[in-house]
């Protein structure tokens, strides 16, 4: 680089590096830095988790988006348009011709639970993880906004956002979207290889159709999988249910995993087993089933269950370290125009959450416009329902109980 | 000058200034070791520690998810391990099966490039890499690939299905068979590299003294080979044990979610999903702990002079 004033990004090494410009340095204060530096490193890797009162890490790091035009992103994988003839995300190209933002774009979220236990400790301590943008899905968004762990985004920066879907500008996890903002939305059905299982399915109970036994995969994804269960019980997810009505649906789950009928819990790697065959039916996201059958002949088939399936996003935030939040938010505007959001949804497939995408798909691909998994119709939406938000100890219980279930 | 001079005799030969030189290099060695003994405290001894203080962290009441606050409490221990002594077990259980089947499968290999090939080292070089290649490449990319080969469309369970081996509903991947043949053949170059080093220095004359001497090739297989070739077993069967007991890489792309939950996939899911980081840590300390006294109680039993 050839930036001479370049600091690392590091907080813990920024206040080093200007304690040590200026002339109070002492030996002491060297070694009390460089003691908190290591000692706040072990004792984060202790991760004894957030405060109750939120807000534990204390304030936002300063802004060096004007003299740093970069910009580090976390999202989860096949998650933006790719070109592989040029190996190039082509959005994020133009973004960085119309700005001078470079963005280094890593698919390091691979799931909510896993990406939350590797940066917890850096957040809770108000550190930089290394992004400036994070994706994480609603409960998740919901957890990292209450423990203080992202920063407030101005919308005055991000005039885009008001092409939000009206159904998504208010969310229960952030009244009013001061922390958050859609990145896309999916549904959790249930689809089927149609050569191999012709006669189809229609509620999550026609997945124990013993004709189906072994090659059934169910998601790991506790909210996905449970919420399908409990909608099959009758249960109202969004509403006021509790142990009993979760009690309930686990005991389904685990008679099926014992038994057999249930091949395995899976995560994101359900796509393979798909594709080899291993597996014939299952609970699955909306966007996979329609990004595999583009790329396996359409093999598939995709319902939302009779009973209803879940709905849910994927936010996107700045984490509470990060001292590039004004680029941040110039990508946020830039994706929220529609002929750009429409160029994603074109590739990615869940649910487009702009206002005007719809008609801006026309120019890209007018088939697309007509798929209701990318814009949704009524009939659909009304089936999905979003998993209600739990409290803390409650998550605790229903993960460690969903975990026992899954044999892990 | 006589032939025959003693041990203590030679002792008492050396003059004040050999025994002055002698303590200089051991107050070398000592230097020497010192870069080795830091990188052990900084990276074993003090993550260690950090790890049992974790283990006895308590929840406060009304604890935000992933809060813990330093504390005392053994009960984590017997909770964890109430819950959790089944997926204990079967690791070990699945660690030792693999390591046994990994020397019956290893040591033929061993002993063919390291002795039947040894009049012939071009092809003994070629073997030999053949034996290392697997490390060439991501060890879960190879056990993703036995996942494909194991597949209820691939050959081999077609194959089995139709001898009627294997029933019409049965398959091969996401069953315990898997998680141990994943474990076997990851594990295996483990085991046949330290065999083939001490192989390689088997004197094969002792083996023609044997035949002249009408031992027959099982007895003298038993009386030399085997014995000559211990501490290659030793080292080769803890190098597999060890690594098979703490994985779950295997059981989690090739087992199911019944009966093949190994203590490490308890670990992640611990960790990372429930959020529960003292009960993690303490099964963490556990599996350590369950390893080193079945490590000792084998050293104990079978260990050898030239390992220790």
């Amino acid at each position: 680089m050839s930036h001479s004033q370049k600091l690392p990004q590091d907080p813990n090494i920024r206040a080093l590096v200007s304690a040590m410009s200026q002339r109070s340095l002492s030996r002491r204060s060297v070694l009390g830095a460089a003691g908190a530096l290591g000692l706040g490193g072990l004792l984060a890797a202790c991760g004894t988790g957030g405060s109750k009162t939120g807000v534990a890490a204390g304030p936002a790091a300063a802004d060096i988006s004007a003299s740093d035009p970069t910009l580090n992103w976390a999202n989860w994988t096949l998650y933006l348009d790719y070109d592989d003839a040029a190996k190039a995300y082509p959005t994020l190209e133009a973004f960085t011709k119309q700005t001078g933002i470079k963005v280094n774009y890593s698919e390091d979220v691979d799931g909510n639970d896993t990406y939350y236990g590797k940066v917890q400790a850096q957040l809770k301590s108000g550190q930089d993880i290394g992004q400036d943008i994070f994706t994480l899905t609603d409960w998740m968004a919901g957890r990292v906004i209450r423990q203080g762990y992202t920063q407030a985004l101005d919308p005055v920066n991000i005039p885009n956002s008001s092409n939000l879907l009206p159904s998504l500008q208010n969310v229960d996890f952030d009244p009013g979207r001061e922390h958050s903002l859609t990145w896309q939305s999916g549904y959790a059905g249930i689809a089927w290889n149609k050569a191999k299982y012709p006669k189809g399915l229609k509620s999550v109970a026609d997945l124990w159709d013993p004709s189906l036994k072994g090659r059934i995969t169910v998601l790991d994804e506790m909210r996905d999988t449970m919420g399908l269960l409990m909608l099959q019980d009758g249960v109202d997810i969004s509403g006021t249910w509790g142990q009993d009505e979760f009690q309930k649906a686990l005991e389904v789950l685990r008679g099926n995993i014992d038994s057999g009928q249930i091949r395995q819990v899976k995560g994101n790697s359900y796509k393979e087993d798909f594709i080899s065959g291993d597996a014939i039916a299952g609970i699955v996201w909306s966007g996979d089933l329609v990004q595999m059958n583009f790329e396996n002949d359409d093999q598939w088939e995709f319902v939302i269950p009779e009973a209803g399936g879940t709905l849910w996003s994927d936010n996107l935030m700045v984490p509470v370290g990060s001292p590039r939040k004004a680029n941040a938010e110039k990508l946020m505007d830039y994706y929220f125009q529609p002929e750009v959001a429409a160029q994603v949804a074109a590739y990615v497939n869940f649910i487009c959450p702009v206002t005007g995408a719809k008609e801006a798909m026309e120019k890209i691909d007018p088939s697309l416009m007509a798929n209701p998994l990318i814009f949704p119709a009524e009939e659909d939406l009304a089936k999905a329902h979003v998993f209600r938000s739990l409290d803390a100890d409650e998550e605790s219980s229903f993960a460690a109980d969903f975990q026992s279930a899954i044999g892990a | 000058m006589t032939q025959t001079i003693t041990k203590s005799g030679l002792s008492d030969l050396r003059s004040k200034d050999e025994i002055r030189a002698e303590r200089r290099k051991g107050r070398t060695g000592v230097y020497l070791v010192a870069p080795g003994l830091l990188v052990l405290a900084l990276f074993f001894a003090l993550p260690v520690v950090v790890l049992l203080a974790m283990s006895l962290y308590v929840k406060p009441p009304g604890a935000e998810i992933g809060e813990f606050v330093p504390g005392f409490e053994i009960g984590n221990y017997a909770t964890v391990l109430s819950a959790y002594w089944p997926e204990l077990l079967r690791s070990f259980g699945f660690a030792l099966i693999a390591t046994v089947l990994a020397l019956l499968i290893g040591f033929p290999m061993a002993y063919l490039v390291a002795v039947r090939l040894r009049e012939k080292p071009l092809l003994q070089g070629i073997l030999l890499v053949l034996l290392i290649a697997p490390f060439f490449s991501s060890f879960i990319l190879r056990t993703q690939a036995w996942k494909q080969i194991l597949a209820d469309e691939g050959f081999i369970a077609q194959t089995l299905k139709f001898v009627a081996i294997l029933p019409a509903d049965g398959h091969l991947t996401a069953t315990p068979f898997a998680v141990v043949a994943g474990l076997t053949y990851n594990f295996l170059p483990f085991m046949v590299l330290p065999i083939y080093a001490n192989l390689g220095r088997l004197d094969t004359r002792l083996l023609e003294a044997a035949g002249d001497l009408y031992a027959s090739p099982v007895n003298s297989f038993a009386k030399i080979t085997l014995p000559m070739s211990a501490p290659g077993i030793f080292a080769g069967t803890l190098l597999t044990f060890i690594p098979a007991a703490g994985d779950y890489v295997n059981a989690a792309l090739l087992g199911n979610n019944r009966n093949t939950t190994m203590i490490g996939q308890v670990i992640d899911s611990r960790f990372f999903k429930v959020i529960d980081y003292p009960g993690a840590a303490a099964l963490s300390f556990i599996l350590m702990l369950s390893i080193l006294i079945l490590v000792t109680i084998y050293i104990r039993r079978f260990g050898t002079k030239e390992l220790m």
